[in-house]
């Protein structure tokens, strides 16, 4: 078990380093002079070329890259081209509204994933079950700025329940977490449905109802928790969805975290900061998917480490 | 004797011979065949749509808009309302359907092909091949997809090639992972070995004897696939990233009305309709290819 996790951190460390490469290699190709940004359009070129200077760009390319590297590990991501503001501290000021999001959304999606797959288990095959399992399907087909846009029409144009973007309030964060849980809402109810139907086939459950024990009692006691268990394994691996989804949802509700910051950096080609934003981005995924690996065995000691 | 149930016994046999073909399979099943049904009127829609366009695209009509400038409803001499050019809903969404349909199957052509490809490489091969390949797939997952698109999008111009190439390469690397464990265990099994020691080339052994076995899961993930391009497609054109006005696409639809949509909805709503309808579509019918082609895997419930 020890060695195996200290393989895992080790094959983590060099993914992430390959991340850092290909951003780099990729924003390097970037056709945009960044000390030009810097210096705004009426600056002379003599001002550009010191700009340049101080830079570094004038470096060739791998002394660039281990540079930002060496910053890296000290956990310097560099400074903004465009706000005069240290990236990691742009990132950390942006940081807890995304978290507060995305956990937001873990939440939502696994109440309304788990009610679902939980009644369409139970229902298998009758109206109920095939009217769930096309919405489950219809959550994974739609895009989150469409839901997250039509959203906005129903509850907070026409009915007037929420507000129509910004951060603040419980009431702020309901509609753009509804978006983000959606998808995942979807997955989550498949998930819950087949897990339901295999522990309700196996022998311990018919045991339970030979004893004599109530319907209701073996389903909230004996299969649901049971179902549930490889289900909670699988939170780890959202984050890689969020990831993108924050994006696309903080852009469409006006939520200020790092999608939004990284949205507005890309937009501005703002290098350092998008650079940044995709490290630690990556960073979370990573982390997220080794959570789900190592947690697999710890739920279900049937599953074994390889 | 007239109670004898007579029909029954001739009517089994050319179900049986419906049921043997994959796609008389797919028809037996509602959704499956629900999603048939859209995908056909679809690329209908795409092929013939200078034929069925109810008004030119791109042109910004003085009709269109009301005395204030507004966008009209639905209804009327535009069946789903006009723009906030005055341009024609209904004929933007039909020419949007080429944008949709060339897109998801160009990029997830290209994202078949070279997940395939990776995946049979590592999977035959093994060894540091493998290695190589398969840690550079894992350090493609790690990527947050979307952002990654987008940096690829904003350093070249858009054009329909290079946002399906940009698509192709977030989307290949499932594909790659599904193929590779596959390749791997066929590449134990006898027959493969049998191969080997009589000295059959590897190209022969690739070609003849694994890809039929993996043609399955390629025509399952490949189904699903297209779905998860459309729906890159219209995000990253909702963003002003991916396919660029005035060529019509379901995504830069919403991207160009957005601000509007509080009071013209219609022009959030049907774009959107299109992009769910599509996607739901390929979902169903890759779901049911699932469940037909390949019993083994989970999820038949």
């Amino acid at each position: 078990m020890g060695g195996y996790i200290l393989r895992r951190l080790l094959e983590s460390a060099l993914i992430l380093l390959g991340i850092t490469l290909v951003t780099f290699v990729l924003l390097y190709l970037v056709p945009a002079d960044p000390a030009r940004q810097i210096a705004g359009r009426s600056a002379t070129a003599e001002t550009v070329a010191n700009i340049r200077d101080q830079l570094g760009l004038n470096d060739p390319f791998f002394v660039q890259y281990f540079r930002y590297l060496g910053n890296l590990l000290q956990g310097d991501l560099g400074r903004s081209y465009l706000q005069r503001a240290e990236v990691s501290e742009l990132v950390a000021s942006r940081l807890p509204a995304s978290l507060l999001l995305m956990v937001s959304a873990i939440a939502t999606e696994l109440v309304f994933g788990l009610t679902i797959g939980v009644i369409a288990a139970l229902r298998r095959n009758r109206m109920a079950d095939h009217s769930l399992m096309i919405f489950s399907f219809v959550s994974i087909s739609a895009p989150q700025f469409v839901i997250g846009i039509l959203l906005l029409y129903v509850f907070a144009v026409k009915l007037g329940w929420f507000p129509i973007g910004g951060y603040g309030t419980f009431a702020h964060l309901v509609l753009p977490s509804v978006t983000l849980g959606f998808l995942g809402a979807g997955w989550y109810s498949r998930m819950m449905r087949s897990s339901m139907i295999d522990v309700l086939g196996q022998d311990f459950v018919r045991t339970a109802r030979a004893k004599g024990l109530a319907r209701g009692r073996i389903i909230a006691r004996h299969v649901v928790p049971n179902a549930i268990l490889p289900i909670i394994a699988m939170i780890g691996i959202d984050i890689g969805l969020f990831m993108s989804g924050i994006v696309v949802v903080e852009s469409v509700f006006g939520w200020p975290g790092i999608g939004q910051l990284a949205w507005q950096a890309i937009q501005r080609v703002d290098i350092p900061v998008i650079m940044g934003v995709t490290i630690v981005s990556a960073t979370a995924i990573v982390i997220g998917n080794l959570l789900a690996d190592l947690m697999a065995p710890l739920i279900d000691p049937r599953i074994k480490l390889k | 004797m007239t109670d004898m149930p007579g029909p029954a016994a001739p009517a089994r046999r050319p179900r049986a011979r419906l049921s043997g073909t994959v796609l008389g399979q797919l028809l037996r099943r509602p959704r499956a065949a629900f999603g048939l049904a859209v995908i056909a009127i679809m690329v209908g829609a795409a092929i013939f749509a200078p034929l069925i366009m109810p008004h030119d695209p791109f042109e910004q009509s003085f009709d269109g808009l009301t005395l204030e400038g507004a966008p009209l409803p639905p209804g009327g001499a535009f069946p789903l309302g006009t723009d906030l050019l005055g341009r024609d809903l209904a004929s933007r969404l039909i020419l949007g359907t080429r944008t949709s349909l060339i897109i998801g199957v160009l990029a997830n052509g290209i994202a078949v092909i070279l997940g395939a490809g990776v995946g049979i490489t590592a999977g035959y091969f093994g060894g540091w091949v493998a290695g190589v390949l398969m840690r550079f797939t894992d350090l493609m997952m790690a990527f947050p997809a979307l952002l990654l698109a987008i940096v690829l999008a904003a350093i070249f111009q858009p054009s329909l090639l290079i946002v399906a190439l940009v698509i192709a390469m977030v989307n290949w690397v499932q594909m790659a992972r599904v193929i590779y464990t596959e390749t791997r265990s066929l590449t134990e099994r006898d027959f493969v070995q049998v191969q080997r020691s009589i000295g059959s080339g590897h190209l022969r052994i690739l070609g003849a004897h694994l890809l039929p076995h993996l043609l399955s899961s390629i025509v399952v993930f490949g189904t699903l696939g297209i779905s998860t391009t459309v729906l890159l497609e219209a995000t990253l054109s909702y963003l002003g990233v991916g396919v660029q006005p005035p060529i019509p696409s379901w995504g830069n639809i919403i991207f160009e009305n957005q601000t509007y949509f509080s009071t013209a909805p219609w022009l959030v709503f049907f774009p959107g309709l299109a992009i769910i309808l599509l996607a739901l579509s390929f979902n169903l019918v890759g779901d049911a290819l699932r469940d037909i082609l390949d019993p083994t895997l989970k999820g038949r419930h």
